[in-house]
Formats: C-alpha cells, sequence, structure tokens
C-alpha cells in the first residue's frame, strides 16, 4: 500500500519522493510550536524546561502559542480531571493537522499516583497519543528526551501518510512509524 | 498549637445559651463545643462581638461523614480571633434525612465557597446561601464523592494475571493486544 | 471485583440533585447585573486553557465594553479527589498524595500533614529534624514565591524575569535533589521528623545560595520597583481593605498587604520558628504593587531564616525513636528482634492513630495551609481535610475584580497566587 507503484515494490517512494518527505519531516520538526496546555505540576517542569537552564528553544520550540490554531504539538502536562476531559478533546479537535500529542508525567499517561472517581486513567482515552513520557514529574532531561523522540517519530513519517485521498480525511494517525 | 483554645469560652457558651450547646469535646488541647444547628448564626454572631473573645475570622468550615454512626454529617467551624490569638471550634451534627444548615455568610461572607464545597461532596444544603451550586465537580455530575458510600472509583491495575480478563470486559480492547506467555 | 469502571449514576438518589439544580439556575440570576439579560452587556468566558496560565482556571465575565461588571470563578477543573484518596491508604502512603495538593509548596503540605498526624498520635520531634523541616519549608517558599514572580510578570509583559527566577530556582531544586533524590515531588518530611539524614553536601550548597541569592532579589527589586509600566499597570489595583479581607477570610500576603501584621509563624509558632529572629513585612494600601513588594521582602526573610538555621543546626536523630511509628533503621534489624516486628507491623498494616480529630495551621506561601485529621482509630485516616488558601482566597475575585479592565484581570490574578491544585484539591 503505498502512493506510486516503486513503493509497492522496493519499500521506498524513489528519488523525488523521499527527497520530499525528508524536507517536510525536517521542516516540521525544526519549528514545532507546543500549545500551552499546563495543568497541574508537570506545567511546572514543563515551565522549568522552556526557561533558562534547560532551554527547549534550541530545539525550535521557542515559543507557546496559547491558541490551538496556531500550535502543532500539544504537550498535556499534568492530571486530566473528568471535568477537564470535553475541554480537552474540544482544544484537540481544534488544532490543524499536522498535530501531535505529547502525554508528559505519569498522570496524562496512566493515571498516574490517582485512581480514582475524578481523574482520567490516561489520556489515551480520549486523544491519539504520540509519545509518553514518564516520571512524576519528568526532569526537563527526560522531557526534552521525549521531545527528542517526537521529532524522530516525524523524521519516519511517509507521503502515504498525508498525502493521499484517504489521508486528506482522517485525522492525525497513530502513525505505525 | 497549645494554649491557644481557653477551656472558658465553653462555660460562657454554655450559659449565655444553655439549650444550644449540646456538648463539650476536648481533646490534645483543642475545646470542640457541638451546638444545635438553629443557634448557629446567633452563637457566631456572640462571638464575633463580645469583648474578650472577639472571634472574626473564619479559619475552616469543613463537613465529615461518620457513617455508619447517626447522626452522619458533622460540620466543623474554627473561629479565630486577630485581636487576642486564641481559637474556638463549633460542630453541628446534621442527619442525612434532613441534611439543611443555615448558612455562616450573613455574619462570614468568607464562607461562600467552603459552604458550596460541603454541599458538593456531602450533599449537606445551607439555606440562606446566595448561590448553592456544585463547585469541584461538574454541574451534572450526580452523587456526593466524599460520602463513605460513594465509591472510590478506581480502575483495577492490570498486571499480567489479571489482563486477559480486563480485556474481555472492556468495550474497545486496546491496540496492541498484550504479550502473554512466551512468544 | 472484576469491573473496571464503576456505574455512579446509582451510587446516590437522583432526586435531591434535580431539585437543586433547578433552585440553581434561578439563584444564577443574581449573580450577574440585570443589563446581561437585555444584552447590553457582554458575557465572556476567559476558558480554562488560557495564556495567562496559572492552570485551569475559568472565568466567565460580563463586560461593559472594557470594563469588568462581575466575574464569576468557575473551579473543579483539577478536582483529583485526593481526601478521598487518602481515605484508601494508610497514613504513611498517603503522605505522597500530600505532595501533588500545591505542587509549588511540596514540603509545606509534607509538614502541614506530618504536624498533624504528630500532633494527634502525640508523637516527638527530635531538634535537628526542626531545624531541617524549617530550612526546607523557606526555600521552599523561595522557590514558591520565585515561581509566582516570574508568572506574574510575565502575564504583565516583562518575559526576560522569567528566565531569571527559573535559573535562581534551578539552584534551590539542586538542594531538593541532593537532599531527597527528586526536585519537587519529595516526600521528604514524614511523620517523626525527616525521611533521611541530609548528605555532607547540604551544608555548603545552602550555603551558598545563601551567598548568592541576595543580591538577585536587589536585581528583580532593581528591574522593577521604579519601572513606570509596572507602576501604571500594579498601583491602585485591587485594592483590599482590611475590613473586607477579614471577612472574606484571606490570609497570607493578601492579608499582610493591607497592612495586617499577621503571620502563623510569628502568632502560633510550630517546628521551632520561635527559635528565629524575622519580620514580617506589611504593606499600607493592600493593591497588587503592595502585595508584591510583601513577597520580595518575604523572600529576603526567609533567607534570613535559613541563615540562623543553618549556623545552629543541632546534631543527633534525625526522625522520632519511637517505633510504633518511625520504621527501625535497616541496621537495627539484624540484630533485634523487636525491630523486625516493629518493622513487620508498620509495612503490613501500618500504624494507628488514637480515635480523635485535630486541626493544624502553618504558613505556606500562600496563606493558611491546615490540615484538619479525623481519625477513627483505624490504620487508615477517616477523614483528610486541607484548607487550603488558595480556595479560600479566590472566592474574593468576584468583588476585586468590579470596576476594572480586563487587561487588569491578569494582574489580579497573579496577585492573588492561584495555584489550581491548592484550589481544586
Amino acid at each position: 500500500m503505498g502512493v506510486t507503484g516503486q513503493e509497492t515494490k522496493t519499500g521506498e517512494s524513489g528519488f523525488l519522493l523521499t527527497t520530499l518527505e525528508q524536507a517536510v519531516n525536517w521542516a516540521r520538526t525544526r519549528a514545532m510550536w507546543p500549545m500551552l496546555f499546563g495543568l497541574a505540576c508537570c506545567a511546572i517542569e514543563m515551565m522549568a524546561t522552556q526557561a533558562s537552564v534547560h532551554d527547549i528553544s534550541r530545539f525550535g520550540m521557542e515559543l507557546m502559542r496559547a491558541s490551538p490554531r496556531q500550535s502543532d504539538l500539544m504537550i498535556v502536562a499534568g492530571r486530566v480531571s473528568r471535568k477537564m476531559a470535553p475541554v480537552l478533546r474540544r482544544l484537540y479537535d481544534q488544532m490543524p493537522s499536522p498535530k501531535w500529542v505529547l502525554s508528559m508525567g505519569d498522570c496524562a499517561s496512566t493515571g498516574g499516583v490517582f485512581n480514582n472517581y475524578a481523574i482520567l486513567q490516561g489520556v489515551d482515552e480520549i486523544v491519539p497519543v504520540d509519545v509518553y513520557v514518564a516520571g512524576c514529574p519528568p526532569r526537563p532531561e527526560q522531557l526534552m528526551h521525549g521531545i527528542l523522540t517526537l521529532h524522530e517519530k516525524v523524521q519516519r513519517e511517509r507521503v502515504s501518510d498525508w498525502a493521499t485521498w484517504g489521508a486528506l480525511g482522517k485525522q492525525q494517525p497513530n502513525n505505525n512509524a | 498549637m497549645s494554649g491557644y483554645y481557653p477551656p472558658e469560652f465553653a462555660d460562657i457558651l454554655r450559659e449565655n445559651f444553655p439549650d444550644a450547646v449540646q456538648e463539650v469535646i476536648e481533646f490534645r488541647d483543642q475545646i470542640t463545643v457541638v451546638i444545635d444547628r438553629d443557634w448557629l448564626i446567633e452563637i457566631a454572631t456572640f462571638l464575633r462581638d463580645t469583648e474578650g473573645m472577639k472571634f472574626n475570622y473564619l479559619s475552616e468550615l469543613n463537613g465529615v461523614d461518620y457513617w455508619p454512626q447517626a447522626p452522619r454529617f458533622g460540620i466543623n467551624y474554627i473561629f479565630y480571633s486577630f485581636v487576642h490569638n486564641h481559637l474556638i471550634q463549633l460542630k453541628i451534627f446534621v442527619d442525612e434525612t434532613d441534611p439543611v444548615v443555615p448558612s455562616l455568610t450573613s455574619v462570614f461572607p468568607g464562607a461562600n465557597w467552603p459552604e458550596r464545597e460541603v454541599y458538593d461532596m456531602f450533599g449537606v444544603r445551607f439555606e440562606g446561601h446566595p448561590d448553592m451550586r456544585r463547585i469541584l465537580m461538574p454541574y451534572d455530575w450526580t452523587g456526593h464523592p466524599l460520602r463513605k458510600d460513594f465509591p472510590l472509583g478506581y480502575e483495577e491495575v492490570q498486571y499480567t494475571f489479571n489482563i486477559d480478563r480486563i480485556e474481555a470486559n472492556k468495550p474497545t480492547p486496546s491496540a496492541d493486544p498484550p504479550q502473554t506467555g512466551t512468544e | 471485583m472484576d469491573v473496571t469502571r464503576v456505574n455512579l449514576t446509582e451510587a446516590t438518589d437522583i432526586e435531591s440533585d434535580r431539585q437543586t439544580v433547578e433552585i440553581a439556575l434561578d439563584a444564577l440570576r443574581g449573580l450577574v447585573t440585570p443589563r446581561a439579560f437585555t444584552g447590553d452587556t457582554m458575557l465572556l468566558n476567559m476558558g480554562p486553557q488560557h495564556p495567562s496560565t496559572h492552570g485551569v482556571l475559568r472565568l466567565m465575565l460580563e463586560l461593559d465594553g472594557e470594563e469588568v461588571l462581575s466575574c464569576l470563578p468557575d473551579v473543579g477543573y483539577l478536582h483529583t479527589g485526593i481526601e478521598k484518596n487518602m481515605e484508601a491508604k494508610t497514613y504513611e502512603k498517603a503522605l505522597v498524595m500530600t505532595d501533588r495538593i500545591d505542587y509549588l509548596n511540596n514540603l509545606g503540605n509534607n509538614l502541614a500533614y506530618s504536624l498533624a498526624v504528630e500532633k494527634l498520635a502525640g508523637l516527638d520531634v527530635p531538634p535537628r529534624a526542626q531545624y531541617l523541616r524549617v530550612i526546607l519549608a523557606e526555600l521552599q517558599r523561595i522557590a514558591s514565591h520565585l515561581v509566582w514572580l516570574g508568572t506574574h510578570i510575565l502575564d504583565l509583559g516583562a518575559t526576560s524575569l522569567l528566565l531569571y527566577c527559573f535559573r535562581e530556582r534551578e539552584m534551590i531544586l539542586d538542594i531538593f535533589e541532593e537532599v531527597s533524590g527528586q526536585r519537587m515531588m519529595t516526600s521528604y518530611i514524614r511523620p517523626g521528623g525527616v525521611w533521611y539524614d541530609v548528605t555532607e553536601n547540604f551544608v555548603p550548597m545552602v550555603r551558598r545560595f545563601l551567598w548568592y541569592m541576595p543580591r538577585k532579589i536587589d536585581d528583580y527589586e532593581r528591574i522593577l520597583d521604579e519601572n513606570p509600566i509596572f507602576i501604571e499597570r500594579t498601583k491602585g489595583i485591587a485594592v483590599v481593605p482590611p475590613e473586607k479581607a477579614i471577612e472574606w477570610s484571606l490570609s497570607g500576603p493578601m492579608l499582610r498587604g493591607s497592612g495586617i501584621n499577621y503571620d502563623i509563624r510569628k502568632a502560633m509558632p510550630y517546628s521551632s520558628y520561635d527559635h528565629f529572629e524575622f519580620d514580617v513585612p506589611t504593606g499600607q494600601n493592600g493593591d497588587v504593587y503592595d502585595r508584591y513588594k510583601v513577597r520580595i521582602e518575604e523572600m529576603r526573610q526567609s533567607l534570613r531564616i535559613i541563615e540562623q538555621a543553618i549556623n545552629n543546626l543541632p546534631g543527633g536523630p534525625y526522625r522520632s525513636e519511637n517505633r510504633k511509628y518511625v520504621p527501625p533503621p535497616r541496621s537495627e534489624i539484624g540484630h533485634s528482634m523487636e525491630s523486625l516486628i516493629h518493622h513487620f507491623k508498620l509495612w503490613t498494616e501500618g500504624y494507628r492513630l488514637p480515635k480523635g480529630e485535630v486541626y493544624v495551621r502553618t504558613e505556606s506561601p500562600r496563606g493558611e495551609l491546615g490540615v484538619y485529621l479525623v481519625s477513627d482509630g483505624g490504620t487508615k485516616p477517616w477523614r483528610v481535610r486541607f484548607r487550603t488558601p488558595t480556595f479560600w482566597n479566590l472566592q474574593s475575585i468576584s468583588w476585586m475584580a468590579q470596576g476594572h479592565l480586563v487587561a487588569d484581570l491578569v494582574a489580579i490574578i497573579g496577585t492573588l497566587d492561584v495555584v489550581l491544585g491548592d484550589c481544586d484539591r
């Protein structure tokens, strides 16, 4: 299942399309803007990652955009309560493609320390997640490692994921890269 | 906090409000006066205005569920005095068949949100409160979470020995099937 | 149990809830001015996710042009059910959850809970542990005020100060990591004392911080004190008269900014705070500028307390020796049968506290943090209630914001020092 016959045979899309792939993926990773979605304690570590000592603007994340319409990456930092879950889903829907979700911390990945009526047991119950970062809260270095893993994942994306008629209609996939 | 709860105040309250005071509890240097709920506003005003007491600050307002003991709910009020640096605690017992308590917002406006929280978490309604709504849970939530018969609502943690049973119960099993056994 | 989710609608009777919803909709009419119903004023939702983050706070505003007529906060977007969750764990395990209530004041929350457990149990705390608790609580206070300053000033427009504040905060987090292995959620202060003794690097690191920090606080003051934009945006905003502050149960710098000289560390000292000399800064007018000055000065006074504590740090045990509550060290278990039995009982079922209720008040960077602990004589707490300062301070925003512009609203949220974990628990 590829775009061209070349891809079905060899697994790669040929010279022109792979160069296009590489160029597009390179551009996407070098200026990925995260959306401000700090909820709880992990937000403080996310702010610390953004601030002076550990600095993710060297990876292209210079600004954090508050508006979902202008951001690429949603870092869900903190515990998601049941009251907040519909808000999170609505914000995810408002983000334009291409978009990625990074679940930061134990509470966003699995519910963390809290296993009760009020906390969603993992944000992947409502949005598809690309990278999970463990920790409570994860150190800034751990978050940076998670972001770089996401960059690597984006680098492995294929043209067929976004340039087919089928892909245009569906939402950002859980990339099987 | 020893010495900050003067014990003579319990006697003063007993003299001035003989029908209201049900019991006085002394534990770890803390004085708690259990009163009848209809006398709350009068006693609070008395505590605020009397010389020598001057309890002008509401430090804490909370609820406790003593199920299966009856009466079930206990509402605690802790007052503090800036003038004299002492504390006193009032307690009201409320039954679940008639969970209504007069609101303290007319005397201490700072009781607004704490009373809403007691309503949200326990179901005890406060009469005369300007805005009796849920505050912490979603507005269409049913049930009062901190009651003892409200379940904790936890999800069973998945280990290898129970993963198959849990997966069978889920509406949409997870994308990667779990690796059980030797594969 | 064989189900993963519990059916919550059957948990209690629905009839009373339906009745209350009908009453409340009518009562809501009293919360906004009558002009809102004619369309004269605009209703704006400053949603749970917005740039002046401070967590997930939702404000429903009624605006007349740019001026705020009524402000209704809607909290609960971070409600975690910590109090109910703690009722299902033993006392020692429940301590882990206290870090996450006010996530900028982790050690302060641990301290308040530990004080409550110690008061109920009648447990002693050795002097070395008390001094260590004071040092760490004051370091935590400085760290919390640095985050407050950074985010407050970021909202007002000066972005570079955020970077300076976080640079200093990294030094404090390094000290916490040295002591406990974790930057934020340390769970270091436990009932009976502290978890483990401090390493030999601790005292030099704290001394270096004490040498380094005062110049930085002077830097912040130099940037902001006479800055015309800052003065324009903060003087005269959200003035809190002292009588209203007392009526509405405000605490912490909200009280002290209005001129009321009150600090729980002075009025009802806990954990040997009465051994140290420090001043309590107060403001005059009760506006945003005065509260900023109060918090800056509090940082200096915290440095003073830490210096006195580190100079007089006593030796001795770091945790109580009462083996009914405190587990014995590993070395003792090898040769003492009682230690083994204590270890076994503490780890399998936990310790039991006598039946009763206590209330303990401490001073967190935001105000009065109190813990109301109810025990029924078992191994798990019957009710742990945190009287959190943000919850009680935030209700005042409805009258503090009236008459101000939307741009001032960010300054007001900043000056209240809201931390939504503290508010919603």
